[in-house]
C-alpha cells in the first residue's frame, strides 16, 4: 500500500459541515431535524450535513470521494421501483445509491427552499 | 488514469492507435492495456489504467491503480509521468481524485475531456487559469479532435520536465472541499446546464412502467441479435472448417494423421471457433449499450432483483454476458467493487446457459421430443429449451445467493454506487477495441487450452489403433469404416475410462459410451455432440441423432433396451445444465481469483449439484413416463 493510500485511509470524514467560512462549527449537532438522504422526495433539494462513518468508515470515505461532502447540495432525481436504489445529483453529476447507503448521509433543508416549521434551517448554504 | 466514464480509454485508443497489447499484472487479476505512441522524441509507452474514483481503493481495479502509481514501488511498471483525465462536465467531482493524484508527486498533466459537451451545455472553463490554479499542465480535448491528440503527443516528449505544484493539494477532507472550490473559482468554472436530453430519456427509460418495458424489449432484441443474427455467420464458419477437413482428407495420405488433422484438430477447433461470431456480436451489443450509457440504467433497474440474490445491479451485466459464454461473464466481474460480489458472481456465471450448451440441448431435445408436438402456439421443443434456460438462470441466482451468504460473513458491507453518465453516442473506435480485445482473448484461449484438450481427447478416443490382425480376429471388415470406428472406440483408452467410471454415472442411466461423451465435453461442452457422433459411428457426425435413437444398451441388466430413453435424455440435459464441463472457464476463474481453490470448489460443487439433480430427474421421469 502506498503512502498516499495510507494517508487517505486514515481520513475522518464524519465531521459536521462547516457552513460559513469563519463561523464556528459544531452548530449542527443532534436536536436539529436532520434526515437520512433516502427520505428526500423526488426532486427535493437539500444540503449534506454529515456523512456518518460509524457503521463503515471505508464506505463513508468513498461516499465523500464521490462528492457527498458536508456542505454540498444534493437533489434526489428519481428512484427505482419497489424500494430499489435512487439517483441523486451531487457535484454536478448523477449517481445511484441504495437506501442503505443513502441513510448514512444526513441532510438538512437548504435555506433557499421554503423553510418548513421545525425543519433544519439555521444557516445559509449559499456558496 | 481517471475515473470511469471520463473518456480515458478513448484517449488511450487515440494515442496508441491499434498497437495496444494486453497483459496481466502479477498477482492482481486485472487486464492491463499498454500501447506505443510515436512522439517527436521517439516512442513512448502509454498504459490505460482501470477507472478509479479514488486512490483509497475498494475494488481490485482501484487497487491496481494505487499500486502502479505508488512512487516508492520500484518495478518496471512504475510510470515516469501521469496523464489524468477529467470530464469537464463533472469537474467538481473529478477534482477530488486530481487532488489525490497530485499528492503523489509524479509529473502530471490533467487532460480535460468532453470540452465540446461543456460548451454545448453552456458551461465555461478557462483552461489556462485551471493550469495556474493546479500548478500542473492542463490540456483540453474534445471528442474526436485529432489536432489536440497530436499536441498532447508532442507534450509527452518532455514529461520529465512538466511543472509540478509548489504546494501539493491537501488530503484532509475539510481542506480538500475548500481546495476544490477555490480551484473551480479561479478557473472561472461555470457549471454546465442540466443535460435536458439525458433527463428526458431517463424520464422514459427509468420510468417504473415504460422503463421496465423498454428493458425487456432490449433484452429480447439482445437475444435475437446473439442467436438469430449470429446463426448464418456460424454456419459460414462451420462450412469453412468442413471444407478444410475435406481438403485434408483428400490430400493427406490416408493414415491416423488424417484423422488427427481433420477430426481432432480441425473438427475440434472448428466446433469451438463457431462461437466466434456470437462472441463478437455479444461484445458489439454490450459495448454499444455501455457506450450509450444504457448499461448503467439496466443495472440500476435490476439492482433490486439482484439484491435478492445478494448481488448488485452490475452483476447483472456479468450474468447477461454469461449467456453467450461464461468467460466474458467472469471477466466482466472486474467492475464489481466488492470482492464478495465478484466471487459469488464468478461462481454463479457458469450456470447461466451459455451458447456451448446449445448444440448439446438441441441434440438431446430432438432425441426426446418429436418436432411436431405442440402446446397451442408453442412448440414442445422450444418449450423444453426455454425451461432449460430458465432452470440455468434460477440455479445461477440460487448459487449467487448461497455463496454471497457464505463468503459475505467475513467481509464488511461495501457501498453500491453507480454513476449515471449522460446518454452519448458510442464511439466506433471504442466499440471496435472492445470487440477486438474479446475476440483476441477468445482466440488465444482457443490456441492453447482447447486445442491441447482436443488433441489429447482425439488420441484417447483413437489409440491404440487396432491392427488388421485384431480386426480380422474380431470379424470386422477393415473396409467398413463404421465398424472399425466402433471397434477402435470400444478398445480405446477413452473406452477404458468410460467403462471405469460407469459406477459413478450408472445411477443417472448413462452407459460407458455416454460417459466418454461426458468426459470429452470437459474440454468444451459442444464436443459432446461430435463425440456422440463418433461413438454412434454415424455416417454424419454432425447429425448423430438418427443413429443415436437406435442405439441399445450393450451389456448389464438392461442389455438390448433402447439407450436413449426419455429418463436418460432428461437426466443428461439436467447434467449439462449444472455441471461445470468447461476447462476454459476453470482456467479463467483461476486467473481471476489467483488460486486453483475457487475453480476446484466450483467444479466439485457443480458436479455434485448436477449429479443429484440428474439422479432426481432420472428417478422422476422414470416413474412418470
Amino acid at each position: 500500500m502506498s503512502e498516499i493510500t495510507l494517508t487517505l485511509s486514515r481520513r475522518r470524514v464524519d465531521r459536521p459541515a462547516v457552513i460559513d467560512a469563519g463561523a464556528p462549527s459544531g452548530h449542527t449537532g443532534p436536536g436539529h431535524a436532520l434526515r437520512g438522504m433516502q427520505e428526500l422526495h423526488e426532486g427535493e433539494q437539500a444540503a449534506i450535513v454529515r456523512v456518518c462513518d460509524g457503521s463503515d468508515a471505508a464506505c463513508a470515505r468513498r461516499l465523500f470521494d464521490l462528492g457527498f461532502a458536508p456542505g454540498a447540495s444534493v437533489v434526489k432525481v428519481r428512484r427505482a421501483p419497489f424500494g430499489g436504489p435512487a439517483v441523486y445529483r451531487i457535484a454536478d453529476y448523477e449517481i445511484a445509491l441504495r437506501p442503505e447507503q443513502a441513510r448514512t448521509i444526513l441532510v438538512g433543508t437548504e435555506s433557499s427552499e421554503p423553510v418548513q416549521p421545525g425543519a433544519y434551517a439555521t444557516r445559509s448554504f449559499a456558496a | 488514469m481517471g475515473s470511469p466514464n471520463s473518456g480515458k480509454s478513448t484517449l488511450f485508443n487515440a494515442l496508441s492507435g491499434l498497437h495496444a497489447k494486453t497483459g496481466n499484472y502479477p498477482g492482481v487479476t486485472v487486464t492491463r492495456y499498454e500501447g506505443l505512441t510515436q512522439t517527436p522524441a521517439g516512442p513512448v509507452i502509454v498504459e490505460d489504467l482501470p477507472g478509479a474514483y479514488s486512490l483509497d481503493p475498494i475494488s481490485p481495479d482501484e487497487q491496481v491503480v494505487d499500486e502502479v502509481l505508488d512512487p516508492d514501488c520500484d518495478r518496471p511498471t512504475s510510470p515516469d509521468a501521469v496523464l489524468a483525465t477529467v470530464d469537464a462536465t463533472t469537474l467538481r467531482r473529478s477534482l477530488g481524485l486530481i487532488a489525490q493524484v497530485l499528492t503523489i508527486g509524479l509529473p502530471t498533466t490533467v487532460v480535460v475531456t468532453f470540452t465540446d459537451e461543456l460548451a454545448r451545455r453552456h458551461g465555461r472553463l478557462d483552461l489556462v487559469a485551471l493550469e495556474r490554479a493546479l500548478g500542473v499542465p492542463v490540456r483540453g480535448i474534445a471528442a474526436g479532435d485529432p489536432r489536440a491528440v497530436g499536441e498532447l503527443r508532442e507534450h509527452l516528449t518532455h514529461a520529465r520536465h512538466w511543472p509540478r505544484p509548489v504546494i501539493p493539494p491537501p488530503t484532509d477532507p475539510d481542506e480538500v472541499s475548500g481546495w476544490i472550490s477555490s480551484v473551480l473559482a479561479s478557473a472561472g468554472y461555470r457549471v454546465p446546464d442540466l443535460d435536458t436530453r439525458s433527463q428526458k430519456i431517463d424520464a422514459v427509460l427509468l420510468h417504473p412502467v415504460w422503463g421496465t418495458i423498454v428493458f425487456f424489449v432490449t433484452m429480447f432484441l439482445f437475444f435475437q441479435v446473439i442467436f438469430t443474427v449470429a446463426a448464418p455467420l456460424q454456419d459460414l464458419v462451420q462450412s469453412f472448417f468442413d471444407w478444410l477437413a475435406g481438403l485434408v482428407q483428400t490430400y493427406v495420405p490416408d493414415s491416423w494423421l488424417t484423422g488427427l488433422l481433420s477430426q481432432g484438430i480441425i473438427g475440434g477447433v472448428g466446433s469451438v471457433l463457431v462461437f466466434l461470431p456470437q462472441i463478437a456480436l455479444l461484445f458489439i451489443v454490450i459495448s454499444l449499450l455501455e457506450g450509450t450509457g444504457y448499461m448503467s440504467r439496466a443495472a440500476f433497474l435490476m439492482d433490486r432483483v439482484m439484491a435478492r440474490a445478494g448481488l448488485e445491479g452490475r452483476a447483472f451485466v456479468a450474468l447477461l454476458s454469461s449467456l453467450a459464454c461464461a468467460i466474458p461473464g467472469i471477466m466482466a466481474t472486474r467492475s464489481l467493487p466488492s470482492a464478495k460480489d465478484r466471487l459469488a458472481t464468478m461462481l454463479s456465471a457458469p450456470l447461466m446457459t451459455c451458447s456451448a450448451r446449445l448444440p448439446v440441448y438441441v441434440m438431446l431435445i430432438s432425441l426426446m421430443v418429436p418436432a411436431d408436438v405442440r402446446f397451442g402456439p408453442i412448440g414442445a421443443q422450444g418449450g423444453v429449451m426455454f425451461l432449460l434456460y430458465l432452470g440455468g438462470a434460477i440455479a445461477s441466482m440460487g448459487t449467487a445467493w448461497f455463496f454471497s451468504r457464505v463468503t459475505g460473513r467475513r467481509q464488511g458491507q461495501l457501498p453500491f454506487y453507480m454513476e449515471m453518465p449522460p446518454y452519448r453516442l458510442p464511439r466506433l473506435a471504442t466499440v471496435f477495441h472492445a470487440v477486438w480485445d474479446a475476440c483476441a482473448a477468445f482466440l488465444r484461449k482457443m490456441t492453447t487450452i482447447i486445442l491441447g484438450a482436443t488433441i489429447v481427447l482425439w488420441l484417447l478416443l483413437n489409440l491404440p489403433t487396432p491392427s488388421a490382425a485384431q480386426l480380422q480376429q474380431a470379424g470386422i471388415d477393415p473396409a467398413d469404416s463404421g465398424a472399425v470406428a466402433t471397434y477402435t472406440l470400444d478398445h480405446s483408452a477413452a473406452g477404458a475410462i468410460g467403462h471405469a467410471i460407469e459406477p459413478v454415472f450408472e445411477p443417472l442411466g448413462f452407459d460407458w459410451r455416454i460417459n466418454i461423451g461426458v468426459i470429452s465435453s470437459l474440454s468444451a461442452r459442444e464436443t459432446f455432440v461430435a463425440t456422440m457422433g463418433q461413438v454412434a459411428a454415424a455416417s454424419d457426425p454432425e447429425n448423430p441423432g438418427t443413429a443415436l435413437e437406435t442405439m441399445t444398451v450393450d451389456h448389464g441388466p438392461r442389455a438390448g433396451e433402447k439407450l436413449f430413453t426419455p429418463p436418460v435424455v432428461g437426466s443428461l440435459m439436467v447434467f449439462f445444465m449444472f455441471a461445470l464441463q468447461c476447462i476454459a472457464t476453470m482456467a479463467v476463474m483461476r486467473r481471476e481469483t489467483g488460486t486453483w481453490k475457487w475453480p476446484l470448489i466450483a467444479w466439485v460443487y457443480m458436479f455434485g449439484l448436477a449429479w443429484v439433480m440428474s439422479f432426481l430427474t432420472h428417478l422422476v421421469l422414470g416413474a412418470v413416463l
